[in-house]
């Protein structure tokens, strides 16, 4: 169905080259395989726990995008904003979140990160600078644009910033807020990179069916925006990618596109069957699926052995297990909780009343 | 008659509507290859093809502007927004324009398209996935908007919104989906703009419209059996709205309640309390109440979204309150 997956010799701006797995230390690549591995246990628990009810709502998970998360994040700085979509467990797990608070939120419970009030979707840690989870397509874009102005709000004119990264799928390059997002930060030059996650489907529609422009990176061109095409599959070139074009928005300014092309490789979501996908389709992605592809280089350059693979394996196991026994255990948030949220600044007459409540006394005539 | 589900009413409908009128075509996200989201076009693609079922981009400002257009010269669009949160990106073109084209031109063009969304809570999809907004655009003159509770008006209401030269807002919900009723064989349509008696009583009204009036119906059949009579008003249409059927009922029973999925301030309630007040005044042994949903985004935690929910034990509750208020003997 896709035209052209290719991630050669197509970017705007050539993707930088990485040196390899040879030039890497041997910690790094086994740090980024456990990071992989983890997201990718988490994420099959997850799809677990939601076939067995313990989960609710909707629940999109990252598996095939592993190598697009670890790579992303590895380039993000502590101090660097992280605005996200929908799709974002693996993210949350990689910027350094405790699984069993991620757990939790899935759960509803109220050791959640967002204290069991977002679920899957709506992710949230002040701490790390994640800051949000968004469920409407797009509706991450402009807020995310509005970080990078208060952070270049905040500098002085030409000092370097911490840059945001805003993460979108393929399918939300279509969305107005995306191009009204581009122009604005084209205009005054925010710190800010958009990161097209494309996983080659928007739920059922494929790039080419949805986009006047499928060569997305291409999608700020009308912006001047430069735009830049990585291989998802390939995390050192994710992280390579995403580091130059974090430190272009850092020290220059310049808000830039990064597209990541993987293989979304389960449905939409975990009760989508995903049937409208071709064999070749779902064949080439579990061909691509980058952790076995990832592994596999690991040991082929002496990286890492087969008996630590299996130990950072079943070690993901072991701590996924115990997120899960956690988000078990916790307490749902109580119902006295209700209205805790409603305002930041306490406001006279806030509503309070639950389904049936009266709003306010009948006149004290006694009746007869 | 036959036995169908809300969805299969819908789907059969949108086929026999296409069927008859080459004009009619189906627009939106996910209806063709996908078929629906929640399957409603399930088939339909493949038995028309892409030329009448159109999958856009995710792109609802810009799908349901084009609908409007493809209305302005007499096509008669069927668009289906996934659900009715995202109806809020295209609230623009729905409320500045949809519904405003026909007067402002000064009656020169109409916009004959319907706009079929699913709204509604209690599936834990989180605040901004669970909401009943269809008061946002009750609230807009130039739009007709109603709210079929059961499979029959389901099939009645659409075909109607179909042929109907204005754009209608055509209000589903997610919990409705699998529900089953009778629906009859007959290609009749029910008429906007008129509510229906659902069950007739005499001690006391319940206002509700969607998944509220099956709850509403429920509610009632059960405390028939304590010998306690609730006649059941359902909408069906709110803009429109059918002040009459409400009023006469009122005028009978001297005691309403209202069922919303809505929140409470500025909902639907509202309106309905401030018509019995003026139209049925005399006749009321208590106040108005009603039975909303709680005033918060929805939290997805199950036991929080239950709370802020309204349901039949709220409703029963309620119900229970006015009549010992009103010293009502059985
Ligand atoms: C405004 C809006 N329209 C529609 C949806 C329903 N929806 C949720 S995800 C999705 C597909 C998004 O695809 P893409 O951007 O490629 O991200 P992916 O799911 O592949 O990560 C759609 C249509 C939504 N959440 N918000
Ligand atoms: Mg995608």
């Amino acid at each position: 169905m896709r035209k052209e997956r290719g991630t050669q010799g197509v970017a705007a701006a050539p993707a930088p080259a990485t040196g390899g797995i040879g030039s890497e230390s041997h910690e790094t690549l086994q740090h980024y395989y456990r990071q992989m591995a983890f997201i990718r246990a988490f994420e099959l628990r997850a799809a677990e726990m939601y076939q067995r009810a313990k989960i609710g709502g909707y629940c999109h998970l990252n598996l095939g995008e592993e190598a697009t998360v670890v790579g992303l994040m590895a380039a993000l700085a502590p101090e660097d904003y992280l605005f996200t979509t929908y799709r974002e467990h693996g993210y949350a797990l990689a910027r350094g979140i405790a699984a069993e608070r991620v757990m939790a939120e899935l759960f509803g419970k109220s050791t959640g990160v967002s204290g069991g009030w977002g679920g899957s979707m709506h992710l949230f840690d002040a701490e790390t600078n994640l800051l949000g989870g968004y469920g409407i397509v797009g509706g991450q874009i402009p807020p995310a644009t509005g970080a990078a102005l208060a952070l270049s709000y905040k500098a002085e004119p030409d000092a370097p910033t911490p840059a945001v990264m805003c993460l979108l799928g393929d399918g939300t390059t279509n969305i107005g807020a995306f191009h009204e997002s581009l122009n604005l930060a084209a205009i005054w030059r925010l710190p800010i990179v958009y990161v097209i996650v494309n996983n080659g489907l928007g739920m059922g529609t494929s790039v080419d069916a949805a986009s006047g422009e499928p060569d997305l990176y291409r999608r700020g061109c009308a912006y001047r925006m430069p735009g830049v095409r990585v291989d998802g599959n390939d995390v050192l070139a994710v992280r390579e990618a995403a580091r130059a074009a974090l430190e272009a928005a850092r020290k220059e300014h310049q808000p830039s596109i990064l597209e990541a092309v993987s293989f979304r490789l389960r449905g939409h979501s975990v009760v989508d069957p995903a049937r409208y996908r071709s064999r070749e389709d779902t064949d080439k992605a579990r061909e691509e699926d980058p952790l076995p592809v990832f592994r596999a280089q690991l040991i082929d350059a002496g990286a890492l052995d087969l008996s630590s693979a299996v130990q950072i394996e079943e070690d993901a196991e072991r701590v996924v297990s115990a997120a899960v026994e956690f988000a078990e255990e916790s307490p749902f948030p109580s119902v006295e909780e209700l209205f805790a949220h409603g305002y930041a600044t306490p406001v006279p007459n806030a509503p309070r009343a639950l389904p049936g409540d009266p709003v306010i006394a009948p006149a004290g005539v006694a009746r007869s | 008659m036959s036995e169908l589900s809300y969805r299969q009413a819908l789907h059969d409908t949108l086929r026999e509507e296409m069927l008859r009128d080459e004009s009619v075509f189906l627009i939106g996200e996910e209806i063709g290859v996908f078929e629906g989201s929640y399957k409603i076009t399930a088939g339909l693609l493949a038995e028309f093809g892409p030329r009448r079922v159109r999958d856009t981009p995710i792109c609802e400002e810009g799908f349901v502007g084009a609908a409007i257009g493809a209305a302005m010269l007499g096509l008669r669009p069927v668009v289906e927004i996934m659900t009715i949160n995202f109806s809020l990106l295209a609230i623009d073109q729905i409320v500045n324009h949809a519904a405003k084209i026909h007067a402002m031109f000064g009656g020169q063009v109409s916009v004959p398209m319907v706009i079929r969304t699913p709204g509604g809570g209690g599936q834990q999809l989180g605040a901004s996935h669970s909401q009943n907004i269809e008061v946002y655009y009750a609230h807009a003159p130039g739009l007709k908007v109603v709210t079929p509770a059961t499979p029959a008006d389901a099939k009645g209401l659409l075909r109607a919104a179909i042929r109907d030269d204005d754009p209608v807002l055509f209000v589903e919900n997610l919990s409705l989906y699998n529900t089953k009723g009778e629906v009859p064989d007959e290609t009749g349509r029910i008429e906007i703009g008129k509510a229906a008696v659902a069950k007739e009583g005499r001690d006391i009204t319940v206002v509700a419209y969607s998944r509220a009036a099956v709850i509403a119906l429920d509610v009632a059949r059960r405390l028939e059996a304590e010998g306690i009579s609730v006649e059941v008003i359902d909408l069906r249409s709110l803009r429109p709205l059918d002040r009459e059927t409400v009023c006469a009922s009122v005028r009978k029973t001297s005691r309403a309640v209202v069922l919303e999925d809505d929140w409470l301030s500025f909902g639907v309630g509202a309106e309905i309390a401030a018509t019995i007040q003026e139209g049925a005044f005399d006749y009321l042994d208590a106040p108005v109440r009603r039975v909303a949903a709680a005033e918060v985004p929805l939290p997805y935690a199950k036991p929080l979204e239950n709370a802020a929910l309204p349901n039949a034990d709220a409703l029963i509750k309620v119900i229970r309150e006015i009549l010992d208020d009103t010293r009502y003997q059985r």
